[in-house]
């Protein structure tokens, strides 16, 4: 578990490392995640440790949201102010989300002839 | 007596070690209460956590900062799980190779829409330039967006309060609109939720099939690159 986190962690730190050296505005930790992706694929397998430590931080990802979270107590005045594009934007935002992406992959599935093989 | 306890809790307050202990029993009782509902999207345990501690906060009168002095141990774990989203994107990636056209596309299409629907509606009803930029990737799982948000000069904590609404929002939306759509691949829900609603949806998509839930996940994690690499992209066009 130690080695697998140390392993996420390096991988973190040489994404943060890199989109610094390249002056690229992406998140470190994103570039960690495709360098973690590079490295399973090379090895053409997730070690076992790797598998259960991720799985570990990601089934209690929601903890992780907490503290940020909690700083919504910081914004209560803008919140009070701007309810009303924020409830638009992220009520009627989210809905068109759904509708465009699930009917682009369908369209396109249909397109390509994937859709017969999975279609129950 | 009572003093005394006054003078440690005035130590203890000011702590790292309470902060932390109070952030992880926030989460455990919101949790077991997600659980106890059956795993009701509405019951949702970021924000019944969030409540909690917000009202312990006010009502001992400890500043936003004290308590991230603490807190910030369990935030920095956001850093190595985002790495982390490389596994399922990894144990998925045959299915990932077989629909990648589909998903290529549908990804391009809903990625730019969750960024110009939700910034450019914001914006008509009148929202300031701060909360657009913390608007933009609202759609993504919360330690990518809130990375970007920081990124482009928003507010990483705000960012983080749309992303857990967005999540909430997609989860309780997607069965009945998409039933009353009449859309039954599996495959297509499960992509759309995981992409305009992260790991919230996910979970959502997963209760309803397994297909639909690791169709989420991979949206999930394929959305968060995409984003990661548009919005401040977008930010410095505008």
């Amino acid at each position: 578990m130690i080695a697998a986190f140390s392993l996420l962690v390096l991988c973190q730190l040489i994404g943060e490392f890199l989109v610094r050296l390249a002056r690229v505005p992406v998140p470190g930790p994103v570039v960690g995640l495709l360098l973690l992706l590079g490295f399973l694929a090379w090895r053409g397998r997730v070690p076992e440790a790797v598998q259960s430590t991720s799985r570990g931080l990601l089934t209690h990802l929601s903890l992780l949201f907490v503290p940020a979270g909690t700083g919504v107590m910081l914004h209560m005045h803008r919140l009070r102010t701007e309810w009303l594009p924020v409830i638009a934007a992220l009520v009627a935002g989210t809905a068109i989300t759904l509708i465009v992406t699930v009917l682009v992959f369908l369209a396109v599935s249909r397109l390509t002839g994937a859709s017969i093989a999975a279609r129950k | 007596m009572p003093q005394a306890i006054s003078s440690i809790w005035v130590y203890l307050s000011a702590s790292p070690l309470l902060w932390l202990t109070a952030t992880l029993w926030a989460y455990l009782g919101a949790h077991w209460l997600h659980e106890r509902s059956g795993r009701n999207p509405l019951v949702n345990s970021v924000s019944i956590a969030v409540i909690a501690l917000i009202a312990v906060l006010l009502a001992t009168g400890t500043q936003y900062e004290t308590y991230f002095q603490g807190a910030q141990f369990v935030h920095f774990l956001l850093g190595p799980a985002t790495v982390a989203l490389a596994v399922p994107l990894y144990n998925h990636w045959a299915t990932v190779r077989r629909l990648i056209l589909p998903m290529t596309v549908a990804l391009a299409a809903g990625s730019v829409t969750a960024i110009a629907s939700s910034v450019g509606i914001a914006w008509a009803v009148g929202a300031d330039p701060i909360t657009l930029k913390s608007l933009a990737s609202k759609s993504v799982t919360t330690p990518i967006a809130m990375a970007v948000t920081e990124q482009i000069g928003g507010l990483p904590s705000l960012t983080a309060v749309f992303v857990i609404l967005t999540g909430i929002l997609g989860a309780i939306m997607v069965t009945p609109l998409f039933n009353a759509m009449r859309i039954r691949d599996m495959r297509a829900r499960g992509f759309a939720v995981g992409l305009a609603a992260h790991g919230i949806g996910t979970a959502r998509a997963f209760q309803v099939s397994d297909v639909a839930g690791a169709f989420a996940g991979i949206a999930m994690a394929l959305n968060g690159i995409v984003t990661a690499v548009l919005v401040p992209l977008l930010a410095n066009m505008f």
